[in-house]
This record gives structure tokens, C-alpha cells and sequence, in this order.
């Protein structure tokens, strides 16, 4: 397969959104940096020439970011910047050790040798027109969709206005 | 034309929500109960024509294809009844006119994710009906907005999340397989790649994410909390039904429609029930909360249907799915009952009550017969269900697994027993003397919900005919 400048861009914007996406310290921001990852890898599934993984993947994450924004805004309070750099603080601490394990690992399991060369099904023959896909056969999981987002409406509305409400704000 | 079970609630509160507010608050409960008691009747009244055909406008618009069969007939039966009742005891319990009308809109919606769940032939539009259940209990757990709600929540997220990753890789594994992931293209193509390596942890990671879903040992931790936490209306429907389309019901349709019943999965199957039933057994013995009683029961319950379903046998299946009915019928009926207490004594720590049934007598009786059935007492509905598990386990030479069955039926009645009497039986404590039986909206959905168990039972040879017969068709 030919990799062209355009597919080497769109990895590296992928790279740039995920890391924002977890180093982001505004739950806000993170949620609008997982979007960007997500539409950023459905142009790559797409060009890929799989429409119909990339309508899955567009399609699980309009559902992912509808649940993270309820669940945030109902499980979470804001903060004020001086907690907020403290908590970042704690965060690295915590989290500095993983990317270590991850190498360490590895490298570990490449001395290993552990055997990846598993044999993979027949694959199956793709479809062809993203349009197709979304519209004609996919068309339910659209309306699935749709339907999370109108819950992600009534969830902000039932956790986040009453909760206003009876905080006396 | 069966997406007017999905459109019709659908358009349905969309319009709630443009007509004018005391209008529609008004109207939100007559409709959702319409809602459920229309698709109660439908899925009863059995009209392939309805089914099968379309409204030729109305379906050729939005070209959902939908399909039912007895298996879901019996489940769409289920999540009308458990929804309804959940909707009359939330009329009784949630006060604020406002908070009814946010907490019908989300009982909705949980409805059409359930309903559709049951509908949908197609694996990735199943994970979509998931979420859409899944996002909705979460909204529900936390309603009451208090620091246990949405703990419960929390912790149903997280798991919940954890379900859908396992799930969406499996899927994205399949995929690899098959041109799409409708069950009969990926039955067959599953079925061309039997053996191979991948293809078979994809179908163990999907079997992992509907064990999680349906709160099966050892991945119930999220269960007992989320049902502890949640309002008394959500722990109905939770209890009922939610657990069951999500996880339970999913996990038999898959099996059956899409993996097939192979040696290993049936084995794994049958040995997470078995662990289910004594773990979940064994656990509510220990507790001294009622809610927290019925939500470990519930564990053991429900393995019950699993390891009746992993028999592979139509017998087996057929009590699973009857022992789902009738499950989501008593379990709904004892957290109707758990919901009255709490109304009245103001905890559901069974160490504070007794004696309750002299001024709770509906509460009482009701609440001996759903235990009964559950413990699998005949002629009650739970006996039969229970009774076909065991004759399937039996045929199979899987006699150590038919015996443990038996005996963990003793451990529930021995739990439901404790429970009657620090509860209902004995001397009523100090403080509770002017107690008075629970409101109109609580009893009547009580005594429903106990006349289903017992007409359930009497009624078996007809419900074995009309409902549990045709399930030979789907599978064998």
C-alpha cells in the first residue's frame, strides 16, 4: 500500500489530538480533542478503503462523546486553577511509571519472542461508497445515534439544571 | 412494522416536549403507559401479519428493519411489564411533578434501547440499542442526584464501558471475517472459520462483555451498588429487566444466532452459572440489607438462565427463557415491595423491621408469593422454569450440575426465608406501631405483578404451547 503526504498529515493530526486529548486539562477541551481524533480516523479508515469501518467508528464515538459529557457533567465539580495545577501535578506523579512499563514490555516480549504471527480469517471484500454505507446500510445505527444524543440532551437536562437549581446558582 | 415499537415512543416524547409544560407533564404518564401496555398486548397477542408486514409508507420512510420472534416476543412482554410498573411506582414515589416528567422521558428512552436490543438482527446495531439502554440507566441511577445515586452510576459506567470496549473489538475482529456483521452473514462466516485462533477470542471477548453486562460472576462487583443506589422506580426496572435485555437476552440470542452452541462455549456458560447461582446464593445469605439481599439473589437468579441456556438443549432454552419471564415478573414484584418499605419505615435495613406484614399485609403476602416462586416452590411459575432447567441439565448426563441446582433452590429459600421473617414476621418494633400499608400506586403493582407469578404457573401448559413451543422453530 502507498502511504502519500496526505495520509503521513492526517497520522501525525491524529498523534497531535490524542495526546491533547489526554494531557487536555479542561474535561471540555479533552472531549472536543477525542472528536477531532475520531473524525481523524475515520478520513484514515476511509482512505483505507473500508466506509464501512469508518461509519462504525464515527458512529461508536458521536455515542462515546454523548456519554462522556453526561457523565461529566454530572460527576464532576469545577475547579479552581490552583487545584486544578495541583491535581496535574499528582496525575504525573502517578502516571509517570507507565510509558516505562510500556517500553520495558516491549522490549521484553520482543527478546521473548513470543509468536504474533497468528493466522488471520479470510478477509472479507469491502464495501465501496461511504454514501452507500452510511445511508442505505446503515441507516438504523444513524438513527441510533441519533436517538444517544437526544438522551445526552435530556441527561444534561434531569443532572446538570436541577442540580444548578438546587445549589441555589 | 414492528419499528412502531421504536417510533411511536420516540415521536412520542419529542412531541411531549413541544407541547406546553402543564399539558404535557400531564400527558407524559398516560402516554408511556399506552407505550408499554401497547406492546405488552401486541407481543401477547400473537399476529405474524403484524410482525411481518409493513405500513407501506410508514416503513418504506424510514426503512428500519426490525424482526420478532418468540424469543423476543417473550422479552418485549417482559420490558413492557417491568417498564410499566416501574412507571406506576415512580407516580407514587417521585412527588415533583417536573422530576416525573424528566424521569418519564428517560424510562422511555430506556424502553426503546431495550426494545430495541431484542429487534435488531444485526450485531452492530445491537451495541448501538446497548448504548442507548446503557446511557439511559446511567441517567437514571444518578437521578436523585445524592452521593450513593451517583456512585452507583460511576461504577455502572465504568464496567458498562468496559463491556462495550471488549465488545466493539470483538466486532472489529468479526469484521475482518465477514462483508458485514448482519448474525446470518456472521453465523455463516463463523462457521467457515471454526477453529481458527482469532475469530475464537473474538467470540470470547464478546462473551466476557455480555457477562459483565448481565452481572454474572466474576464480573458482578458493579451490580449490588447500582442496585442499592438507584432510585426504588429504576431498581425495578434495573432488577426486572435491564440486566436481562442487556446482558442475559443478548448473551442467548448471540449464542444461538450468531457463535452457535459449541462444546466450549457451552461448558463456560454452564460453569459461570453454576458459580453464579452459589456465589449469589451464598452472598445474599450473609446480608442484612433488603435491597442489597435482592440485588445478590439476582446474581443467583440469573444464573440460573444462563446455565439453562448453555444446556444448548431446546428444553434448556425454553426454561431459561421462561425463568427470564418470570425473574424480571418476581424480582420486579420484590423490589415494588422493597420500594414500599423504604416508603414507610424510611431504610431497607432489615435489622429495623419486623412484624410488618400485620400493617403491611399486601406488602406481606405479595412479597411470600414472589419468594416462593423465586425458590422454586410449585405451582408456582419459578418451579416450572426451574423444573425444565433441571430435566435439561439431567438429559445432557450433567447430574452433579442438575443436583447443585436443586440445592441452591433450598439456599434461596433459606435467604427469602430469613428475610420474611426479620421483616414481615415477629414483633413489630418500637416506633412502627401507626405503620400503615403503602400507597395505592405500590399495591396495586404488587398484587399485579404476584397474579402474573401465580397465573403464570397455573397457566404453564398454555404458556409452554403458545410461547416456549415455538422457540424449537428459531433454534433447532
Amino acid at each position: 500500500m502507498n502511504v502519500t503526504n496526505t495520509d503521513m498529515l492526517l497520522l501525525v493530526l491524529m498523534t497531535i489530538a490524542a495526546l491533547w486529548t489526554v494531557m487536555a486539562r479542561s474535561l471540555l477541551k479533552a472531549t472536543i480533542g477525542l472528536a477531532i481524533t475520531s473524525a481523524v480516523i475515520t478520513i484514515l479508515i476511509f482512505r483505507l478503503n473500508s466506509p464501512l469501518a469508518a461509519v462504525f467508528e464515527l458512529s461508536v464515538c458521536t455515542g462515546l462523546i454523548t456519554v462522556i459529557f453526561v457523565s461529566t457533567i454530572s460527576l464532576t465539580k469545577p475547579l479552581t486553577h490552583k487545584e486544578i495545577l495541583e491535581m496535574s501535578k499528582a496525575r504525573h506523579k502517578r502516571y509517570i511509571y507507565l510509558p516505562i512499563i510500556l517500553v520495558a514490555t516491549g522490549i521484553a516480549l520482543l527478546f521473548l519472542k513470543i509468536p504474533n504471527d497468528f493466522t488471520l480469517p479470510r478477509l472479507a471484500t469491502p464495501a465501496t461508497n461511504v454514501r452507500n454505507v452510511m445511508w442505505n446500510i446503515r441507516h438504523l445505527d444513524l438513527f441510533g445515534q441519533i436517538i444517544i444524543m437526544m438522551i445526552g440532551a435530556f441527561g444534561v437536562v434531569t443532572l446538570f439544571i436541577t442540580k444548578d437549581d438546587k445549589d441555589g446558582s | 412494522m414492528s419499528s412502531v415499537l421504536i417510533l411511536v415512543p420516540l415521536f412520542g416524547i419529542i412531541g411531549l416536549n413541544m407541547l406546553p409544560r402543564n399539558v404535557a407533564r400531564r400527558a407524559a404518564f398516560w402516554f408511556a403507559a399506552a407505550v408499554f401496555t401497547a406492546e405488552i398486548l401486541l407481543a401477547i397477542v400473537h399476529q405474524p401479519a403484524f410482525w411481518t408486514e409493513a405500513l407501506v409508507r410508514f416503513d418504506s420512510f424510514f426503512r428500519l428493519k426490525f424482526s420478532v420472534d418468540s424469543l423476543s416476543r417473550i422479552m418485549l412482554i417482559c420490558i413492557g411489564v417491568v417498564s410499566l410498573s416501574s412507571l406506576v411506582v415512580a407516580k407514587s414515589t417521585v412527588s415533583d411533578e417536573k422530576e416525573a416528567f424528566k424521569f418519564i422521558n428517560i424510562l422511555i428512552t430506556a424502553s426503546i434501547g431495550m426494545s430495541g436490543i431484542v429487534m435488531v438482527k444485526d450485531i452492530f446495531s445491537l451495541y448501538v440499542f446497548l448504548e442507548i439502554a446503557a446511557l439511559s440507566s446511567f441517567i437514571l441511577i444518578a437521578f436523585n442526584k445524592d452521593i450513593n445515586g451517583l456512585e452507583g452510576a460511576f461504577k455502572y459506567l465504568i464496567l458498562s464501558a468496559v463491556a462495550t470496549v471488549l465488545m466493539l473489538t470483538s466486532i472489529a475482529i468479526l469484521l475482518l471475517d465477514s462483508p458485514d456483521t448482519a448474525f446470518s452473514t456472521l453465523h455463516n462466516e463463523i462457521a467457515h472459520s471454526r477453529g481458527n485462533f482469532i475469530v475464537t477470542f473474538a467470540i470470547g471477548l464478546f462473551i466476557c462483555g455480555l457477562f459483565i453486562k448481565g452481572g454474572l460472576v466474576p464480573f458482578h462487583g458493579w451490580l449490588p451498588d447500582a442496585y442499592m443506589a438507584a432510585p426504588a422506580p429504576v431498581s425495578i426496572l434495573l432488577a426486572g429487566v435491564m440486566t436481562k435485555a442487556c446482558g442475559i437476552y443478548t448473551l442467548m440470542r448471540i449464542v444461538a444466532s450468531v457463535f452457535g452452541f459449541t462444546d466450549p462455549i457451552k461448558n463456560t456458560m454452564m460453569l459461570i452459572g453454576m458459580i453464579s447461582i452459589l456465589v449469589g446464593a451464598f452472598a445474599a445469605l450473609g446480608q442484612t440489607n433488603f435491597k442489597r439481599m435482592l440485588a445478590y439473589s439476582s446474581i443467583s437468579q440469573v444464573g440460573y438462565i444462563i446455565l439453562g441456556a448453555g444446556t444448548g438443549t431446546f428444553l434448556g432454552l425454553a426454561g431459561a427463557a421462561f425463568h427470564l419471564f418470570n425473574h424480571a415478573i418476581f424480582k420486579g414484584l420484590l423490589f415494588v415491595n422493597s420500594a414500599a418499605l423504604e416508603e414507610k419505615v424510611g431504610t431497607s435495613d432489615m435489622s429495623r423491621m419486623g412484624g410488618l406484614s400485620e400493617r403491611m399485609p399486601v406488602t406481606g403476602a405479595t412479597s411470600v408469593i414472589a419468594m416462593l416462586s423465586a425458590s422454586g416452590v410449585p405451582p408456582l411459575a419459578g418451579f416450572w422454569s426451574k423444573l425444565l432447567i433441571v430435566i435439561a441439565l439431567w438429559q445432557i448426563g450433567h447430574y452433579a450440575y442438575a443436583a447443585i441446582a436443586i440445592l441452591a433452590s433450598v439456599l434461596t429459600l433459606a435467604y427469602f426465608l430469613y428475610m420474611q421473617r426479620q421483616v414481615f414476621f415477629g414483633k413489630l418494633p418500637p416506633g412502627l406501631e401507626g405503620l400503615r400499608e403503602a400507597g395505592n400506586g405500590l399495591t396495586l403493582t404488587a398484587s399485579a405483578l404476584a397474579v402474573i407469578t401465580v397465573g403464570a404457573g397455573l397457566a404453564f401448559p398454555y404458556i409452554y404451547n403458545h410461547f416456549l413451543l415455538p422457540l424449537k422453530e428459531i433454534f433447532f
